[in-house]
């Protein structure tokens, strides 16, 4: 699903956040990217959204070679993704319905179909009764949710997330996790940024560690037959 | 337009079609964007208004001259063209070229002033009534006048029949006093170029008026940018809803402008109904025809459509998530 070649980043001025990275996660894993805070998780997340273009090396996303994406088609690609961030990203200007509801209406859903999938995508969250609430009005591990379900809404090939349980208590950031098992479960496959080692630990699935920019373990090569021959 | 796309999913029944969605895109826009402007009443209605004072400024100059050159229109149907004929022609002869005249096309009416004639009007006008009769035998001469038909009364036009007359053998001098007439032309011609620059500078002010104010209103929706963007709107999506607002802007600034001109034209009609009687004549202003409303409400369209365009596509590639 997601392969690194030989991926470096430096960004202006010189910083590396990332040198030599070479990686393949398979389709339908899930799989965790630990490290540090500065180790680069980020940077390597926003290299699959092309939120930020590597300085050297190839990134192919489902067989796509993202480097030489032009900028007028990453809309198209990142349809394909579902992206969690760990301060949400939610509008309050607008209902949870409507926050939720974006990803659908820019990809030109009918109004019934929105209607469906939104409810479908809050339910799965557990917050179907909010949905007319602003999302001001809601507790952080209720907003990551929100975020969540909108993330998941068009049911992305890819779910990346970043930091999702940064900022809520154990039992929530247990449930959080427990809800990227589930999406898993149904084929997504998802790469999720944590430094919370201890749950990780818990959860079982395999984890890539960053340290200052370099792969420093990787648990998918001992599983994947193919990610050992890159 | 969108090139197919390679990666696009299998379009299912339950999306629209491209084209559906994408015009149902577009009037969704249109729509929420002008909720957008109502629910800022203050700060639309001032947008709005500003640009109206620009747009009515070079309207209503527009106006005035177009009113102004209709009155010099009126006044040019009095141009009159004088033949002083050579002292030795006779009266017979006058007579003769006069009705040859009268055959012409580009004439109106011709008339004879012999001289006798004239020089009792001369005593009559001029106050040397007394200091004439002295005169020995009479100066002057016998005068045709010409009025040209109406069409030929373009200063250009008169001029060329004026040279043309001069030509004449029995003819000593063509005469037409209209120095005022071409003065009045260039004039209106001067003021018509000015209102086309003031007009310009005023048409760029609105442009960047409404560039601005887009501008603001992109910087105010930043964070919902980043976040169509992150979940993969195109580019076109994002722009759609600040055009329109622009489109809107457009729309009402020139219907108010035109609502200041309707008023001032009807502030000023009285005033100007009386000046009329007092000249003797049925004189109107006339307001903006609606060819023209048409036209103003489609410049300030053009105006406030471009201006957001310049807007979004300088700022709106400045908003990438990060």
């Amino acid at each position: 699903m997601i392969r690194f070649d030989n991926i470096s980043k430096r960004y202006p001025g010189g910083f590396d956040a990332l040198s030599r990275v070479s990686f393949h996660l398979p389709r339908g894993q899930l799989a965790y990217l630990t490290g540090h805070s500065g180790a680069g998780k980020s940077t390597l997340l926003k290299l699959i959204a092309l939120i930020e273009r590597p300085t050297r090396g190839q990134i192919f996303l489902d067989g796509v070679n993202l480097t030489n994406i032009r900028n007028r088609r990453i809309p198209q690609i990142r349809r394909h993704i579902g992206i969690i961030f760990q301060n949400h990203h939610l509008l309050y200007d607008r209902r949870v319905f409507d926050n939720v509801a974006m990803p659908l209406v820019i990809q030109g859903y009918r109004h019934r179909e929105i209607n469906k999938r939104v409810r479908a995508a809050l339910d799965q969250v557990g917050l179907l009764n909010k949905e007319k609430a602003n999302p001001i009005t809601l507790s952080g591990g209720e907003q990551q949710r929100v975020g969540i379900a909108r993330a998941i809404v068009h049911k992305p090939t890819l779910l990346l997330a970043d930091e999702p349980t940064g900022n809520l208590d154990p039992d929530l950031s247990r449930e959080i996790m427990a809800l990227f098992a589930r999406f898993n479960m149904f084929g997504t496959t998802v790469l999720i940024a944590s430094h919370d080692l201890d749950l990780i630990r818990q959860t079982g699935f395999p984890s890539i560690s960053l340290n200052k920019g370099t792969i420093e373990h990787n648990d998918l090569l001992t599983l994947d037959p193919l990610a050992r021959a890159v | 337009m969108r090139k197919k796309n390679r990666t696009a999913p299998r379009k299912g029944p339950q999306k629209k079609s491209r084209l559906v969605s994408y015009l149902t895109h577009h009037l969704q826009m249109l729509i929420a964007s002008l909720g957008y402007l109502t629910r800022q009443p203050v700060s639309t209605l001032m947008t709005s208004a500003v640009i109206a004072i620009a747009l009515a400024l070079p309207a209503g100059l527009y106006i005035a001259l177009d009113n102004a050159s209709r009155i010099s229109a009126d006044w040019d149907g009095s141009t009159l063209i004088s033949l002083f004929l050579k002292p030795e022609v006779s009266i017979q002869q006058a007579e003769k070229l006069a009705s040859r005249l009268r055959k012409s096309a580009e004439i109106e009416a011709v008339s004879i002033i012999d001289r006798d004639q004239g020089l009792k009007q001369f005593q009559k006008i001029s106050g040397f009534g007394d200091a004439i009769e002295f005169l020995d035998d009479n100066p002057l001469p016998h005068v045709i006048t010409v009025q040209p038909v109406v069409d030929q009364q373009r200063p250009d036009k008169v001029v060329h029949l004026v040279k043309k007359l001069q030509s004449e053998n029995l003819v000593e001098l063509a005469q037409l006093d209209m120095q005022w007439v071409k003065r009045l032309y260039t004039l209106l011609d001067l003021a018509q170029r000015g209102v086309w620059i003031v007009g310009s500078l005023l048409a760029l002010a609105v442009l960047l008026i409404i560039g601005n104010t887009i501008r603001l209103d992109i910087q105010n929706r930043r964070e919902a940018i980043e976040v169509s963007k992150l979940i993969g709107a195109s580019d076109g999506f994002i722009r759609r809803p600040f055009l329109y607002t622009g489109l809107w802007y457009g729309i009402s600034g020139g219907l108010l402008a035109w609502l200041l001109i309707a008023v001032s034209l009807g502030i000023l009609e009285n005033p100007v109904q009386e000046l009329a009687v007092l000249y003797h004549s049925s004189y109107e202003l006339t307001g903006l025809s609606s060819s023209d409303l048409a036209s103003l409400i489609l410049i300030s369209c053009a105006l406030g459509l471009g201006g957001s365009w310049l807007a979004v596509g300088r700022h709106l590639s400045d908003i990438e998530p990060s």
